[in-house]
């Protein structure tokens, strides 16, 4: 059975004569030791959709799912209290923010030693002493040189990939079997997001936590994740194992994603960027969602909503799956010069 | 470069948070003399007893508007001269500055802690219960500040406790919107999202980590406030709704003597004086700590 195992999970906003669903029937199974990684552009649900895990989605806000367990408690409907013993111990989520992740107010010490004391061991519970003795343990397990003097400094004392491994150590603080790292790397500098990024990997390695890495970088992705989501403007559009999904794309949205990383374009004169942008509340198209931006796009994609079909956990959500060649499947060459035929 | 010198860097542990501080508040001479001011007025109001030289209403019947030490006809038993009942004015303005800083600290005291309350509820829950408060503070502060007090004294009644209540009230909304502000700027931020999943509660996100993260544009206000609540308790004074004679308070000895400023023009200048200084030294210090903890103007 799946740590995290979750079907249909919706999260709306807005009223419901007008709603805005910004997570739209995401299935997302997660076991003991996986790391997963969640790919899309910005605005497509996907921090949305990590915050709506850990109950952080406020009214007006709603979060329906057919099916949401974690690691056997049942997440729908569960009171704030026993969510809090659950979530706060077992799920950790790292920011993209470091500098604004860490309270400015208090100093590295007081902030970890803040959650060892509630969701420590019964020593570190009882113990100051022992729960510093914990929080320089773990400053050094994050690699902070000179972590002794660290304990005693503020936030904004320390650099962005120094806050970062912070923030990393209080996720890890109270041993999690799920850790949600949204964007952990987007606002360092390259070199430190390699050693951030390896740092996580070690750590996921060591405790064997399940790892869900959220980013709009595919070559992270690449190089880390066991299986891969790709989401757009709240659906999941394609999920499988890597290498698979990038190396045989099944939508055309990860085809395009793929196209449009700079080291696939060094013959090109310009980058292949996919032309406009994720729909907004408001501004939802008809059937397929990518169907405006969608080089394939033919009539039925804009006529026919579809789910995600193919075969369980290589799922694509297209009519026209791509083959292992990236071309287009099924009716698709008929559709098409049938549409070009008579243009609508 | 200055920081770069200083012997907390140099053993390689960070500066704390106090040095910090205190780098960028005494770079302001205004704020330096302003603090030194107020340091002198507490210290004369603790010791008003052993500085004092006359009882503050003991009556020297001889020596009726005696000028000060230096004019044409002074004593220097009076070093300021006496009121028309013959008190030593030197000695009321020392003992009124006990009062003076007492009513500072209470009302200013009490708005605070109110106006945090209540600023917090509304910035944190939002909502019904935000427009309630916030729309209470809206007719609170369409009233000017005095006549507001002055209608609050006029239901609870003349007095210096009272008077403390009327004031404490009428900075009340400054307070509110001020913590409201800070606490939705702050609510935001990824620590506070952060210590929810580390499972905190409403009341120790509302307290422990959004609250001292407001702190800097409170403790100014703060500081503000308690020379606006010092000025008020003298119009109160002055009106004869604050602290009733014989007390030495600065506002009512001013009213007191009103009718002596042809004659006795010391007998009014004085307590102004002591009015002034003391409004000033305070709004200077405030605006020193504004410099300083403010971080929107640092750097």
């Amino acid at each position: 059975m799946s740590l995290l195992d979750i079907a249909g999970l919706t999260v709306k906003f807005g009223t419901d004569a007008d709603p805005f669903i910004a997570v739209d029937d995401v299935d997302l199974a997660i076991d003991e030791g996986e790391i997963v990684g969640i790919v899309g552009e910005s605005g497509s649900g996907k921090t949305v959709m990590a915050l709506s895990l850990l109950g952080l989605i406020d009214f007006p806000g709603r979060v329906t799912a057919r099916r949401m367990n974690f690691a056997g408690h049942d997440l729908r409907g569960i009171g704030n209290r026993e969510r809090r013993e659950v979530v706060g111990k077992d799920i950790a989520m790292i920011f993209q923010d470091p500098l604004s992740s860490l309270d400015p107010c208090y100093t590295v010490a007081h902030q970890l030693m803040e959650a060892l004391a509630v969701h420590g061991t019964p020593r570190e519970r009882a113990s100051r002493a022992a729960r510093r003795a914990r929080a320089l343990e773990l400053l050094q397990q994050v690699e902070i040189p000179d972590a002794e003097a660290r304990l005693n400094a503020y936030p904004h004392q320390l650099s962005g990939g120094m806050a970062q491994r912070v923030m990393i150590a209080m996720a890890i603080s109270c041993q999690p079997r799920l850790l949600i790292a949204d964007e952990p790397t987007t606002a360092l500098d390259v070199t430190v997001q390699a050693q951030v990024l390896d740092l996580l990997l070690r750590l996921q390695r060591e405790r064997a936590m399940a790892l869900v890495l959220i980013t709009h970088d595919l070559a992270i992705v690449a190089e880390t994740v066991h299986r891969v989501i790709v989401m757009y403007a709240g659906q999941q559009m394609e999920t499988g194992p890597l290498p698979e999904v990038f190396e045989t794309p099944a939508h055309p949205y990860t085809q395009a994603l793929l196209a449009a990383l700079p080291e696939n374009n060094r013959d090109h004169a310009r980058l292949r960027a996919i032309p406009g942008v994720v729909p907004g509340a408001h501004d939802r198209p008809t059937g397929c969602l990518l169907s405006p931006r969608c080089r394939y796009a033919v009539a039925r994609c804009h006529r026919q909503e579809l789910g995600l079909m193919g075969p369980p956990g290589r799922g694509a959500r297209c009519h026209f799956r791509l083959d292992a060649q990236g071309h287009p499947t099924g009716n698709w060459q008929a559709e098409r010069s049938a549409g070009a035929a008579v243009p609508t | 470069m200055a920081e770069l010198a200083s012997p907390a860097i140099a053993t390689g542990a960070p500066p704390g948070r106090f040095t910090e501080f205190w780098h960028s508040y005494a770079q302001s001479r205004g704020a330096l003399i302003g603090l030194a001011l107020v340091v002198m007025l507490v210290l004369l109001a603790i010791f008003a007893n052993v500085v004092s030289p006359h009882p503050p209403n003991e009556q020297y019947r001889d020596f009726t508007l005696a000028p000060p030490a230096w004019d044409e006809g002074g004593t220097s038993r009076f070093l300021l001269g006496t009121d028309p009942v013959g008190r030593d004015i030197l000695s009321r303005l020392i003992h009124g500055t006990r009062l003076s800083l007492l009513i500072g600290v209470i009302s200013v005291a009490i708005s605070l802690g109110l106006g945090i309350v209540l600023g917090l509820t509304a910035g944190f829950f939002r909502g019904l219960i935000e427009t309630v408060i916030m729309r209470v503070m809206d007719v609170m502060l369409a009233l000017p500040s005095l006549l507001l007090a002055i209608a609050v004294v006029a239901i609870l009644g003349p007095g210096l406790i009272n008077a403390m209540y009327a004031i404490a009230i009428v900075l009340l909304p400054h307070y509110v919107r001020l913590t409201r502000a800070a606490v939705i700027a702050e609510a935001g931020r990824e620590y506070v999202t952060s210590s929810r999943i580390a499972g905190a509660g409403a009341l120790r996100l509302m307290f422990s980590t959004i609250l001292p993260n407001c702190a800097a544009p409170l403790i100014v206000q703060a500081t503000l406030g308690f020379s606006n609540a010092i000025l008020d308790a003298a119009a109160l004074g002055f009106l004869g709704l604050g602290a009733q004679p014989p007390t030495p308070e600065w506002g009512s000895m001013l009213s007191s003597a009103l009718e002596f400023i042809e004659r006795a023009p010391w007998v009014v200048t004085f307590p102004g004086l002591a009015i002034l200084i003391t409004v000033l030294a305070f709004n200077l210090m405030g605006d020193g700590l504004r410099d300083a903890l403010d971080p929107r103007l640092k750097r």
